[in-house]
């Protein structure tokens, strides 16, 4: 097996606010290898996208992050800021939800992808404009040199979402963190989204953090993935095995609630209640108040997430009666 | 046909583009979006209709027609053979209570500064649809069918979840007893888990009251799994219309069928590496001459350019609006 790219080791975030101290992240571990793409899966709330933006500290004033973020051999936790400020942005860059309100608006996008490389790149100022064309090019926005002088109000969603994914690779990285890239866009343009990631992926053989809610999305692009319900994961896996047979009773309720072909009209698989606000995490197994396969263990004592072989993990006290119950996939 | 409750005949509807005043003083032509360009389609009693597309592609305006909360500029919209633009007074306010609408979002649908009583109360006493002394009971009873418990109804809306505000909203909608809902992008806003539940209660509600529903959504899954039949719309037309498994199974419109395809499925192993529809959707300002997909079509002909295709029967009541008598069999299984 390949030596990780990135290694997560019981990372936890916790915001502290007026009303107490929430953990919005708790004690998640993972690895992400050389050219994979690794899916983060949750509903909103889950803590899905404040694990990707600890990885590289981008978080509010305030908030504290506990475990271990190991780059390149670097713990990115304990790690000078003005150290964190080459790699973030450098050798991980991230592209985020709303292209509208992640680019800057008063900028034309010349100035933003050439601020980019400025800071991660040691080209002149000749070089960096071509670098800049050549990765409009690279991303698929046709007629480069002239949309390069255009501010992003003058670009679809579809196109912002391309140039934002033109400033990340201006500096080469190697990991790319995506958080919800493709939710705020329409199926059609979705799909050209994620194909270009894929491109992208295959040609410059980099590893991508895909946080989405979509497990459309994760069953089209990623290769492995976890599953996090309030703050945890609570299954990881290859995404076949996962979507094959789900060993966490919360994964399996949430495939059953996305409607497929061939049960029009009958009854989803719902789960019900309302995922846990994080003042209100249940004790014992967080899920057990909207699980169908609960029993006095779970709402006693939390579930540890046991690992049944490299790449596959869960954390149920019931994983056996879940996997038996079987997959609505399968 | 008798069963129809529910029509419209090529309705359009414009919004001016707000121009400044020099520009109109130079006489410049007034812009305008043109979000319905003739749309005709017929709601069977009891069915559901789903109508999908992306934003932009005039579904919401569609809705809002149907429930007049727009006036259409041209066509007509017909409940129960009676165009809904000529109605006043009484007529319409019954028309009001037997067509409802349901909103997209939860959070400013409903009025922050009323309880759910308050809320439910309203609608029931507006329309008389109780004596007073029995409007208690019938909020009990209301709470009761879309499973809220009975001490929601003093609650005000911010103290609810997204789900529950949808149910909520519901709730209103019912409480009027009406026969046609129509329900704008209804689970959009929730998360998945909360979504099914929602869709569960909804097919469950329509078994139960006869509702006849009007499913606006742009999720195909969504749309697949809840309607009888689905109308396929972009830029303000329909382009595809018929049942939904033969809309599903063989599409018979370019669009339908890229739509299909950027459509993520739930199972990995169908995955696909080719990008199902080139571009972006051109401004509804100035709309493509011809077919309207032309510009982003695969298949585009010459005459795509310059003919407007007109719905076609494809057997089976299922319609399209292609030059092409069939698609090409498919690059990709």
């Amino acid at each position: 097996m390949t030596a990780p790219l990135l290694s997560v080791q019981k990372l936890s975030t916790r915001f502290h606010t007026p009303r107490g101290v929430l953990t919005a992240v708790n004690e998640v571990s993972f690895d992400v290898r050389p050219g994979e793409i690794f899916g983060l899966v949750g509903e909103s709330g889950s803590g899905k996208s404040v694990t990707l933006r600890s990885l590289t500290r981008l978080l509010p004033y305030g908030a504290t992050i506990d475990g271990v973020v190991l780059w390149q051999g670097q713990d990115l936790v304990g790690m000078s800021d003005t150290a964190i400020r080459k790699v973030r942005g450098g050798q991980i860059s991230m592209i985020f939800q709303e292209p509208m309100t992640a680019l800057n608006p008063v900028l034309p996008i010349r100035v933003q992808i050439t601020e980019n490389l400025k800071a991660h790149t040691d080209l002149d100022s000749s070089g960096r404009a071509a670098r800049a064309r050549e990765l409009l090019d690279i991303v698929g926005i046709p007629d480069a040199a002239r949309r390069l002088d255009e501010y992003p109000h003058q670009f679809s969603g579809g196109m912002r979402q391309r140039a934002m994914i033109a400033i990340a690779l201006a500096s080469n990285p190697k990991l790319l963190l995506a958080d919800e890239p493709t939710t705020a866009l329409d199926v059609t343009i979705q799909d050209q989204i994620l194909n270009l990631l894929l491109d992208l992926r295959d040609d410059l053989g980099m590893s991508v953090v895909f946080v989405t809610h979509d497990l459309g999305v994760v069953a089209a692009t990623c290769d492995r993935m976890a599953v996090m319900y309030a703050g945890r994961i609570v299954e990881t896996g290859t995404v076949t095995d996962v979507f094959r047979g789900p060993m966490h009773a919360y994964t399996r309720g949430l495939l059953g609630s996305i409607p497929r072909s061939g049960t029009e009209r009958s009854m989803l698989l719902s789960i019900e209640g309302t995922p846990p606000g994080l003042a209100s995490i249940p004790n014992g197994c967080a899920f057990h108040p909207r699980c169908v396969f609960a029993s006095d263990i779970c709402r006693e004592k939390r579930p540890d997430l046991r690992p049944l072989g490299p790449d596959r993990a869960v954390a149920c006290h019931h994983s056996d009666a879940v996997l038996a119950a079987g997959s609505v996939l399968a | 046909m008798t069963n129809v409750i529910l029509s419209t005949t090529d309705i359009s509807k414009r919004f001016p583009v707000t121009q400044s005043v020099l520009s109109r003083l130079r006489g410049q032509h007034r812009l305008a979006v043109n979000a319905l360009n003739g749309v005709s389609l017929d709601i069977i009693k009891g069915e559901t209709l789903g109508i999908v597309g992306e934003s932009g592609c005039g579904k919401s305006t569609l809705a809002r027609c149907l429930v007049r909360l727009h006036d259409c500029d041209s066509g007509k919209v017909l409940f129960e053979g009676t165009d809904i633009g000529t109605l006043n007074g009484p007529a319409r306010r019954t028309f009001n209570r037997r067509v409802q609408m349901i909103f997209q979002d939860p959070y400013s649908s409903l009025n922050p500064r009323m309880t759910v009583r308050q809320i439910l109360a309203e609608a029931l006493s507006v329309h008389s649809m109780r004596p007073k002394a029995q409007i208690e009971t019938r909020i009990g009873e209301l709470l009761g069918l879309v499973r809220l418990p009975p001490d929601a109804a003093d609650k005000y809306p911010h103290e609810f979840s997204g789900g529950q505000r949808q149910r909520i909203g519901i709730a209103r909608a019912l409480s009027v007893e009406p026969e046609v809902l129509v329900a704008d992008e209804l689970v959009s806003a929730l998360d998945v888990s909360v979504q099914a539940q929602v869709v569960n209660l909804l097919l469950e509600l329509q078994d139960r009251l006869n509702l006849t529903v009007v499913f606006v959504a742009h999720d195909l899954r969504l749309v697949r799994h809840i309607s009888h039949r689905v109308a396929v719309m972009y830029l303000g037309k329909v382009v595809e219309y018929g049942p939904t498994s033969s809309i599903f199974a063989a599409p018979q419109h370019p669009y339908t069928d890229a739509l299909l395809r950027a459509a993520p499925e739930v199972d990995p192993s169908r995955r696909t590496r080719t990008v199902a529809a080139r571009g972006e959707l051109p401004s509804p300002i100035n709309l493509p001459k011809g077919c309207l997909f032309h510009t982003r079509c695969p298949l585009a002909m010459d005459r795509c350019r310059t003919e407007i295709p007109a719905l076609r029967p494809r057997g089976d009541g299922h319609l399209a609006a292609c030059h092409l008598d069939t698609l090409p069999a498919k690059a990709t299984p």
